[in-house]
């Protein structure tokens, strides 16, 4: 009998759509299968009545036959989504017991296609780290292991429970967001597709805020056509949401063709990095080669404000986050500090602040007060705005060149290990996120695509970079990275 | 429209110990935005619903809840920049400005800082007849309400109702042109008195949907008119805030306390510091609430929620054509068109219903001797009754009482009994007259009988009357008493004239 948690999205869906399975039994599966994931920690909450009760629903639907694509399939849903009764807390202790009366846009976007629910999944608090050791559930770890080094790995982050939820097969797929790469590391540690769309292509509403400007959702799955199908119910507009554009919303599956003969692929120059490992440099090549073979033509440009991006996006993304998070005050949800006698609002303020953000957020917080403060703004937060928009001129040059695509590598290095980074700088975490903060500060869609594995045997992943509202050219030229490149490993199971 | 000429007027002088002061002020009104819904949510803004019942999520700041800006709002602020003459800007942007309050549920307030959606406006203050201040506007901008914070229902904890929060307010700022505290409250009455006449806020300040921030400094005379050439504010002092001010008395008298402290401190050898300050209106005196140095820093931004606000020129022309006559129009057409004075004029368009009132009491009489009637008859009844004239006295009762003096079916005397039963009994006014016998003895032949038996009986006083012309107006009186006030007052003086001379 067929393993049903080893099914890709779109498998189950046309198993489903046959009557060769119910969607009661595969949610019956993956929930067994979480139930014995739990040393993964991928799960923070679960939600088995709920998924149940969807999935009867769902196969009452498939039954009339004129059920969407993602009706009757297990996903789980990262914990940055508020849904409605159920515990949606950013991974975060100053969201303690938060139960939101309403459900995001992308969740009930997703149920309404008759999604079913399994669970939320970890993450950094807040979104904000490279490695899931900021949760307030503790990490995730990740599926993957270096040889027969039992060592637990990071799955990346922020969406490191999505990533290895999808990566052990605990759900069909997941909902992730990504606002620096938090999509797309966490999809390169664990050989998983991951795809943030174009800004504005998925509403925000009901998703808890990191920083507004670069947040933004997309599915984390098994493979391309699994992003194509889940990312097309993921999207379109809400009125709820100033920010999401009105656009129509192709049919991103049908334009998965992997004919790509004729595209530009562009090679950034400034993205060889000084120092990059050598397997790194490698996949590059060939995942160039690749995209050459299948008739693309290689391009090398040049987007000669890479180097600042950085910097630039950890002015921008704190002084957001400092003001998006300046709302978890104790006074109307979460977590509340107990007061000593006399203290007053501001002791409330400071207490249950100091309690209920991690170390990360309230270094992000403060940096972020900092580059917003009076005589710091100019210097700070004006001056990486305006790389910002340098950086998008990059990319909008290139484009203008005819480049239709642009290839680099998704990370800088494979998943390392927990606890690995805990002693060093803050910035050497930062810096996992050196070829994914360009998309977001220029708000464009990119996709990471695993190609390959490192001397360990662990999964690496290169990111392609698309025009703005092209996701299914995007997808597309993906999809025929991944059929050149041909990964099928999975992590073995240990768990 | 005609143009009204008008004088500007003096500054006010406060003599010092030493010199004369001149007082520099400018205003910051926040006007409660006249809208159904709030500036980012569909909750409602009605005034005095139970607390916290009319709050969205997003007004709230649940977790992931995002502001959509209300058009209706826009529309309002580009209605109130129309009215005050203003640039509108079709293009603008949102900001945050950060700070933490607990009726602050964002943590923000979202305004508009950097780009607001008024540029450049003007108002013309009225300061008495023949006399008004023309005040820059530098700018309108939208922005959130806060909510409220309770603190004296329980010894240990404050509460907060947020139904106000998130409501649209518009703040409008002036240019430091106001020149004493008689002017600073005839500023506010008069952007009262527009936004009324707009509809964009109903200048409720009891409730707080008007309130003033007042910005005060002192000068010595001659500084004012170096920073209005040069628009340098070297010229000017130091000046200081006065935050949420809510009534016009207190206004000036604030301004009035904080001019004088400022004088003191100067000609004591100090220097005025910068800063924020309160009124408390029992001890009549302002207080230090933050000084310069414990001024929030508000972290301005550009709220990322929010896409830049783009309008349209043709939407901006559509609000425009749908724009009311405005006080200063229609004082002037009343003053050209009906002949009235100045200060009726002032008087009948202090509100829009007033001077429909007062037009639809015209009808086709004189505008003149309407006027008097409404503004002497009519709203000192209608104000000693506690109740608006429209509710005391239909407008085409006063047409038809003054149709009847205008053709000389009855007096002055009898219009004003009239009036008293048409307000007792809301009859028809030429019913009344009718039903009661009131229309003017205008029958010379009925006044001469009268006034005979008047002579008759009383022949020492003809005798009187004759050496003293000034006396006929007794014979004038008797014969009014005789006819119960009915006979035509000029036919009278007329018989009287005859037979006392005859």
């Amino acid at each position: 009998m067929t393993d049903l948690t080893k099914l890709t999205l779109a498998e189950a869906r046309d198993k489903l759509r046959a009557g060769d399975v119910t969607s009661v039994e595969l949610t019956e599966t993956f929930l067994k299968a979480i139930d014995e994931a739990d040393a993964l920690n991928a799960f923070v909450h679960k939600t088995p009545e709920i998924a149940l009760e969807r999935a009867k629903a769902a196969d009452a639907r498939i039954a009339q036959g004129d059920a969407p694509d993602m009706c009757g399939l297990p996903i789980g849903i990262k914990d940055l989504f508020c849904t409605k009764g159920v515990p949606s807390q950013a991974a975060s202790a100053i969201l303690e017991g938060f139960k939101p009366e309403y459900e995001s846009t992308i969740s009930q976007k997703l149920e309404d296609s008759g999604a079913v629910m399994l669970g939320k999944l970890n993450m950094d608090e807040f979104a904000m780290g490279s490695s899931n050791e900021t949760s307030v559930y503790g990490n995730a770890i990740n599926p993957w292991r270096r040889g027969n080094d039992d060592a637990a790995l990071t799955p990346g982050g922020s969406s490191g429970g999505s990533a290895s939820a999808v990566a052990a097969d605990l759900c069909l797929a997941a909902t992730g967001t990504d606002t620096g790469g938090s999509i797309r590391q966490p999809a390169a540690f664990t050989g998983i597709t991951g795809i943030k769309p174009t800004y504005g292509r998925c509403s925000r509403w009901g998703v808890v805020a990191f920083a507004s400007s670069l947040d933004q959702a997309g599915p984390m799955t098994k493979n391309v056509r699994d992003a194509a199908i889940m990312l097309e119910a993921m999207c379109g507009h809400d009125e709820k949401d100033s920010t999401s554009v009105d656009l129509p919303v192709p049919n991103f599956e049908a334009m998965l063709t992997g004919d790509i003969r004729g595209k530009k692929i562009g090679i950034p120059k400034e993205y060889r990095m000084d120092g990059m490992p050598a397997e790194i440099e490698k996949l590059w090549a060939e995942g160039t080669e690749m995209l050459k073979a299948a008739g693309a033509e290689i391009v090398d440009i040049s987007l000669p404000h890479t180097k600042y991006a950085l910097p630039a996006y950890y002015v921008i993304a704190p002084a957001e986050a400092s003001s998006n998070l300046a709302r978890y005050d104790g006074v109307r949800y979460g977590h509340r500090a107990t007061l000593a006698a006399g203290d007053g609002i501001t002791e409330m303020y400071e207490k249950t602040r100091a309690e209920g953000f991690g170390h990360e957020v309230q270094r992000r917080v403060m940096v972020g007060t900092y580059v917003l403060s009076a005589g710091f703004y100019d210097a700070y937060y004006n001056r990486a705005r305006r790389v910002r928009t340098l950086i998008k001129q990059d990319f909008e040059n290139v484009f203008a060149q005819g480049i239709d695509a642009i290839l680099t590598p998704a990370t800088p290095s494979a998943a390392f290990g927990l606890g690995e980074m805990t002693d060093a700088d803050p910035i050497q975490m930062y810096l996992n996120d050196v070829f994914t903060v360009t998309v977001n500060l220029a708000g464009l869609p990119g996709i990471s695509v695993p190609t390959g594995v490192d001397t360990q045997g662990l999964p690496l992943g290169l990111q392609l970079i698309g025009r703005p509202w092209e996701e299914g050219d995007l997808l597309n030229t993906a999809y025929a990275l991944e059929q050149a490149a041909g990964f099928v490993a999975k992590p073995g199971k240990w768990w | 429209m005609l143009d009204l000429t008008y004088e500007t007027p003096k500054p006010k002088v406060i003599a010092g110990a030493k010199h004369d002061w001149e007082l520099v002020i400018g205003l910051e009104v926040h006007a409660q935005v006249s809208s159904n819904a709030k500036l980012f949510s569909g909750a409602s803004t009605q005034f005095g619903a139970e607390p916290n019942s009319n709050v969205a999520f997003v007004d709230s700041a649940m977790p992931g809840m995002l502001p959509v800006i209300n058009e209706y709002c826009v529309a309002q602020a580009v209605r109130t920049g129309l009215g005050l003459k203003a640039e509108i800007h079709l293009k603008s942007a949102f900001d945050r400005k950060n700070y933490f309050y607990p009726d602050l549920p964002q943590g923000y307030q979202i305004s508009q800082l950097y780009e607001p959606i008024v540029g450049e406006g003007e108002i013309l203050v009225d300061m008495g007849p023949g006399v008004a201040r023309l005040v820059r506007i530098e700018r309108i901008h939208l922005e959130q309400d806060a909510g409220k914070s309770v603190h004296d229902m329980d010894p240990n904890m404050s509460f907060v109702d947020l139904n106000r929060t998130g409501v649209a307010l518009m703040e409008i700022v002036s240019r430091p042109d106001i020149r004493g505290p008689e002017e600073a409250a005839a500023y506010v009455t008069k952007m009262r008195q527009i936004l009324r006449y707009l509809g964009t806020c109903d200048g409720n300040m009891q409730n707080g949907n008007l309130r003033a921030d007042v910005n005060v400094s002192i000068c010595r005379p001659g500084q004012y008119e170096k920073y209005m050439e040069t628009q340098d504010f070297s010229h000017l002092g130091t000046r200081c805030e006065i935050k949420n001010m809510n009534s016009m008395r207190f206004i000036q008298a604030a301004i009035e306390y904080e001019a004088r402290r400022q004088i003191a401190i100067v000609e004591g050898g100090g220097e005025v510091s910068q800063e924020t300050r309160l009124y408390d209106p029992d001890k009549n005196e302002t207080r230090s609430m933050r000084s310069k140095e414990e001024a929030h820093d508000y972290r301005y931004f550009p709220c990322p929620d929010l896409l830049p606000l783009e309008i349209e020129q043709e939407w901006v022309d559509d609000i425009g054509k749908g724009l009311p006559e405005l006080p200063d129009e229609k004082k002037a057409r009343f003053i050209n068109d009906y002949g009235v004075t100045e200060y009726d004029a002032s008087v009948l368009t202090a509100e829009v219903y007033l001077a429909n009132y007062f037009e639809a009491s015209v009808g086709k009489g004189d505008g003149k001797k309407t006027a008097n009637w409404v503004i002497n008859e009519v709203l000192g009844r209608a104000n000693k009754a506690e109740t608006a004239p429209q509710d005391l006295v239909a407008p085409e009762a006063n047409a038809a009482i003054l149709a009847m003096v205008a053709s000389d079916e009855i007096s002055t005397k009898i219009a004003k009994e009239v009036l008293e039963i048409h307000i007792e009994t809301k009859d028809d006014p030429a019913k009344i007259v009718e039903d009661k016998g009131l229309k003017q003895v205008t029958d010379t032949g009925a006044i001469e009988a009268a006034l005979d038996e008047i002579i008759a009986a009383n022949p020492a006083q003809v005798e009187k009357a004759k050496q003293n012309p000034k006396l006929a107006g007794w014979f004038v009186g008797q014969v009014m008493k005789a006819t119960g006030g009915k006979a035509n007052p000029k036919a009278v003086n007329q018989l009287v004239a005859q037979k006392l001379n005859g």
